[in-house]
């Protein structure tokens, strides 16, 4: 059995294009106007919240998957398209924190409805794990988990509709439908920035399913060649296992 | 439609006979009023101060409540015999989530006229209609994600910890509606009528994820 197939291409694949988009951020994209050099995070934060944004609701219809087949491997994908972008969720914060610092004036900008939301569903999110903690049967863990993560996924998107209601418009509108007022220079320095940060996160999802996948296989064959006993107990995770 | 009567029915008689859940939440609603007298160090509020002490009172009164939702049948084995029986699993969801709602309804009654006397600057003759529409509407996010969560929360071993850290976030979009339109019905000059917009997001809420708990909690009573 082999995993991770396609993983080498996928690896070189997102190093050169994080590469080049990191070439094309410092080298190519012009310097901001307003907020000159800090503007550049940009290129780092909008894609990480939206990648983690996707991955949330991709771990919804993973989940979905999971529910439908009973196969408890659309369990560990979900897992870890969740996991996943948890990571990539506290790096935009942060960067965007940053951010906001340097062109607002405050780490935390409460009348900015797309932080805001971001800051909910992170903070929804942030249950999953715990709430797979306190399951211990492994098989209602699962099911559990799913469904949740299916909930939470339709949430995401209600949640943005709820807090852009509420609110003004502050965040610079750089992506609207109507194709924003991005210069073609930066429009491409973005989309690169985007396929890049989505490509890594892809296969850091792959990266770790593989990880977990020959984990379990090798205790699974060391159980059957040195018996029951020779293995160690794995400590309590809310990992799927 | 049967069984969910039966099961409502049972519910309500179980209150009735114990006054266990009903009592508790009017109690720690009134006493939080009082808190938030003491807290805010005023003696008469209105507008959005008032909406927020309003809604914040009602969620933490509706999670206390929710959380004693499925104990009787966890402890006496409720569950088992629910799924012995040959019916529709999701009539415990909507015999669940009528109790929880009218348990709110109830909470209501005695809660808002305790809240216009303790607290509330102008007068809430005038504005009850606008507010029994806002509220309406917000017990059944409160009903649907409480009977839901709890539904989760009951088989974990720290469910008194889940189900607000999991509920609260899920019902943050419900909350912002309720508390922005109650704030219109309860500004000081204002005609006492709920702003459309918000009613409308509050009903697309509930649809939503009524219609989501709807199709996901067979899942969370299989064994």
């Amino acid at each position: 059995m082999s995993y991770g197939r396609g993983l080498r291409v996928l690896s070189f694949v997102t190093i050169a294009t994080i590469t080049l988009a990191l070439a094309l951020v410092f080298f190519y994209a012009p310097l901001d106007v307003n907020q000159g050099f800090i503007q550049k995070i940009f290129y780092i934060h909008v894609p990480l919240a939206i990648t983690a944004l996707c991955g949330f609701v991709f771990g919804g219809l993973l989940a979905i998957g999971h529910l439908r087949t009973g196969d408890r491997k659309w369990d560990l994908r979900s897992y870890v398209a969740i996991h996943m972008a948890l990571i990539f969720g506290v790096a935009g914060l942060i960067t965007g924190s940053i951010w906001a610092k340097a062109s607002w004036g405050h780490w935390w900008v409460w009348s900015d409805p797309t932080l805001v939301s971001f800051l909910i569903v992170m903070l929804l999110f942030a249950t999953y794990q715990p709430l797979r903690f306190s399951i211990e049967d492994p098989e209602r863990q699962a099911r559990y988990a799913s469904v949740f993560a299916i909930v939470a996924g339709a949430f995401v998107p209600l949640n943005f509709i709820a807090v852009r209601m509420a609110q003004g418009f502050v965040h610079p509108r750089v992506l609207t439908l109507t194709g924003g007022h991005l210069p073609g220079s930066m429009g491409l320095t973005f989309a690169i920035s985007l396929i890049g940060i989505a490509l890594l996160y892809t296969t850091l999802w792959k990266y770790e399913i593989a990880a977990k996948q020959a984990r379990m296989q090798l205790r699974r064959l060391r159980r059957a060649a040195l018996g029951e006993d020779a293995l160690r107990p794995l400590g309590r995770s809310a990992a799927p296992s | 439609m049967r069984p969910v009567l039966a099961v409502l029915r049972k519910d309500l008689r179980l209150e009735l006979r114990t006054f266990e859940t009903l009592p508790a939440m009017v109690l720690f609603s009134v006493s939080t009023f009082v808190i938030f007298h003491f807290a805010l160090a005023r003696s008469t509020i209105s507008g959005q101060l008032a909406a927020g002490v309003l809604t914040v009172t009602l969620l933490f009164a509706a999670l206390l409540g929710s959380g004693r939702l499925f104990v009787a049948e966890r402890e006496q084995g409720g569950f088992d015999a629910f799924l012995l029986a040959p019916v529709d699993r999701t009539s415990l969801l909507l015999a669940k989530a009528a109790a929880m709602f009218l348990f709110l309804a109830v909470l209501e009654v005695v809660a808002v006229p305790a809240f216009a006397l303790l607290l509330l600057g102008p007068s809430l003759g005038p504005r009850l209609p606008g507010l029994i529409a806002v509220l309406a509407l917000a017990d059944l996010a409160l009903a649907v994600i409480g009977t839901l969560v709890s539904a989760i929360a009951i088989h974990t071993r720290a469910r008194d910890m889940i189900s607000p850290i999991i509920g609260l976030p899920l019902l943050l979009p419900a909350l912002i509606a309720t508390a922005r339109a109650a704030a219109v019905v309860l500004a000081p000059h204002a005609a006492g009528t709920p702003p459309g917009r918000w009613l409308l997001i509050l009903a697309l809420y509930d649809v939503v994820f009524a219609l989501l708990s709807y199709a996901v909690f067979d899942f969370l009573l299989e064994d």
